[in-house]
């Protein structure tokens, strides 16, 4: 079976965002930028059946900027076959995301379409989805466990009141929740290996696709700041705090 | 005035509070409908009927949507929509598997939990695990949109609204429900208790968890949660986890033991009226957003605490 895993470059999980003075956005300029985690676990997940043998080929895509070549090669280097690099400078939202992924779906014909949950950066968690609506096909969201058995797979999902298990008829589309697995780190050997793996280069007009955004950001600010607290001495003055506050 | 659909959120029996929230944020947007889509779902109408604000409730009961799997859900979302200019959904893991695939079918943007209305079209919402607020407006002809529960009031009851049955729309095929692992609680539920105590790695293991830091919410009648590190750690279960990547809530108490405040858990519990810090850690990050800290070996001072309350 071929997977397809769609990545996206995001500001690195360790670097505390901070919001620009002017209220546009986040400031990116200088700061480490990574794979997103929930698409490393799906990198990693289908490198893993590629590596069980359910899995012939694993294509990776990114839609985003000339340097999303660097999150694309670190998924060739994990044990992606090839990757797809839909250059776009300015920020695709998640309905022209799915939209480009769902052309590329059509010209690649994937079995399983493996994603993150979410992106860290907008946190909208909506491409999954989307792209299964949009192909017609069956969604597995917030999977810490799937098992591939012939024409259909079995996702166990994270939810609210704790895990459920779904038959979805393949093809499908998964999405990765923290506990599907932990990613390798890519060797070295890999790394250099990884650098003549086969990346195409496109832009969303070669799949024909609007991607003119829906949605107008006219403010981004810091959340409101929290009062200085107190401090405590000791028990007897944490039950008292307690107390006025009604909860002892 | 605009035409609003909620989605009720529930499991077959109970109507859960995430909808009460959703409501309170559609009503600021138009006159309120709640679907309630499920199998023998009488009684969740019922309840859905009596929320104040709510103007009249439509049914879809009928196998396909028993466990509201989105395949099947969708479609009938999609067909109501033709009515309506707004689908609101509680960004809950239902919600937010649901409304995606409502969006696109409908060829709109979704704008995800919505932490207030600011005007018809134009909404706040948290990006980089809350770590900025973004205000969004959007272009589309209809609004697909989630609601973070914790950021709205719940509404209560009012009079009984009418409802109206819808006729379903069948079974795709395309998925199925295997089974379900609940994890079965006689503590309040962590997304809607009024006070929260929650554990970290400090706790060392999961039976120590359990004894440092169940009497403890028990005697407050707290809800039990958790950090990612200890939930990693196998002290407690995943739907314990409080974080960016868990669940998110905002007690009127928010007591955060042996937690040492990484980014990801914040995100998750900052919202929380008064946080209450234990760390014998004097630097813990936990410290800097605690409204009410105490320095102090939590072996010692939770046994302590649970004793004098």
């Amino acid at each position: 079976m071929k997977i397809l895993v769609p990545v996206k470059r995001v500001l690195d999980y360790n670097v505390k965002p901070r919001v620009k003075a002017d209220g546009t956005g986040v400031d990116l300029a200088n700061v480490k930028m990574s794979i997103n985690p929930f698409d490393e676990i799906a990198v990693e997940e289908a490198v893993r059946l590629k590596e069980q043998g359910i899995a012939s080929e694993v294509v990776v895509v990114s839609i985003g900027p000339a340097k999303a070549q660097e999150v694309l090669r670190s998924a060739l280097a994990m044990g992606a076959d090839r990757a797809i690099l839909v250059q776009s400078d300015s920020e695709v939202e998640p309905l022209g995301v799915a939209k480009i992924l769902q052309v590329i779906a059509d010209d690649e014909t994937p079995d399983l379409i493996l994603l993150g949950k979410q992106a860290i950066d907008d946190d909208s968690n909506q491409v999954g989805q989307m792209l299964a609506a949009l192909l017609g096909r069956p969604q597995g969201t917030f999977a810490s466990k799937l098992v591939v058995e012939g024409d259909h797979v079995l996702v166990t999902r994270e939810v609210d009141g704790g895990l459920e298990t779904l038959r979805l008829a393949l093809p499908a589309i998964v999405t990765t929740d923290l506990r599907l697995n932990a990613p390798r780190y890519a060797s070295l050997p890999n790394i250099m290996k990884a650098k003549s793996k086969p990346l195409a280069i496109k832009t969303p007009e070669d799949y024909g696709v609007d991607v003119a955004p829906r949605l107008r950001v006219s403010k981004v600010a810091e959340p409101a700041v929290r009062g200085v607290g107190i401090r405590v001495a000791d028990v007897d003055g944490l039950v008292a705090k307690l107390k006025e506050l009604g909860v002892a | 005035m605009a035409q609003v659909l909620v989605w009720a959120e529930h499991d077959g029996a109970v109507l859960k509070d995430a909808t009460r929230s959703a409501v309170i944020a559609a009503a600021q947007l138009g006159t309120v409908h709640v679907l309630v889509a499920g199998a023998g779902v009488d009684g969740v109408a019922q309840v859905a009927s009596a929320i104040a604000g709510v103007d009249k409730v439509l049914v879809a009961d009928d196998a396909a949507y028993a466990h509201g799997l989105a395949e099947n859900v969708a479609p009938l979302i999609v067909g109501l929509m033709a009515d309506y200019d707004a689908f609101l959904a509680p960004a809950t893991t239902t919600g937010k598997n649901i409304a995606p695939r409502v969006a696109a079918l409908l060829d709109v943007a979704q704008i995800s939990e919505i932490l207030s209305v600011e005007g018809p079209r134009t909404f706040t919402r948290p990006i980089y695990a809350g770590n900025a607020i973004a205000t969004v407006e959007s272009s589309d002809a209809k609004l697909v949109i989630t609601v973070r529960g914790t950021a709205f009031a719940k509404a209560g009851d009012g009079g009984p609204a009418s409802i109206e049955t819808v006729s379903a729309t069948g079974d795709t095929g395309q998925s199925s429900f295997i089974g379900a692992e609940t994890a079965a609680s006689e503590r309040p539920e962590l997304t809607s208790a009024r006070v929260v105590v929650s554990g970290g790695r400090a706790l060392k293991d999961a039976a120590t968890f359990e004894q440092v830091l169940f009497p403890l919410a028990d005697r407050l009648q707290a809800a039990v949660g958790a950090s990612r590190a200890a939930v990693d750690a196998g002290f407690a279960p995943n739907d314990c986890q409080v974080g960016q990547t868990g669940k998110i809530v905002a007690p009127e108490v928010y007591l955060a033991v042996g937690i040492s405040g990484a980014i990801q858990h914040l995100a998750g519990m900052k919202d929380s009226k008064t946080i209450v810090a234990i760390n014998k850690d004097e630097d813990a990050p936990i410290f800097q957003i605690a409204d009410i800290g105490l320095v102090a070996d939590l072996f010692e001072a939770v046994p302590a605490l649970t004793a004098s309350l």
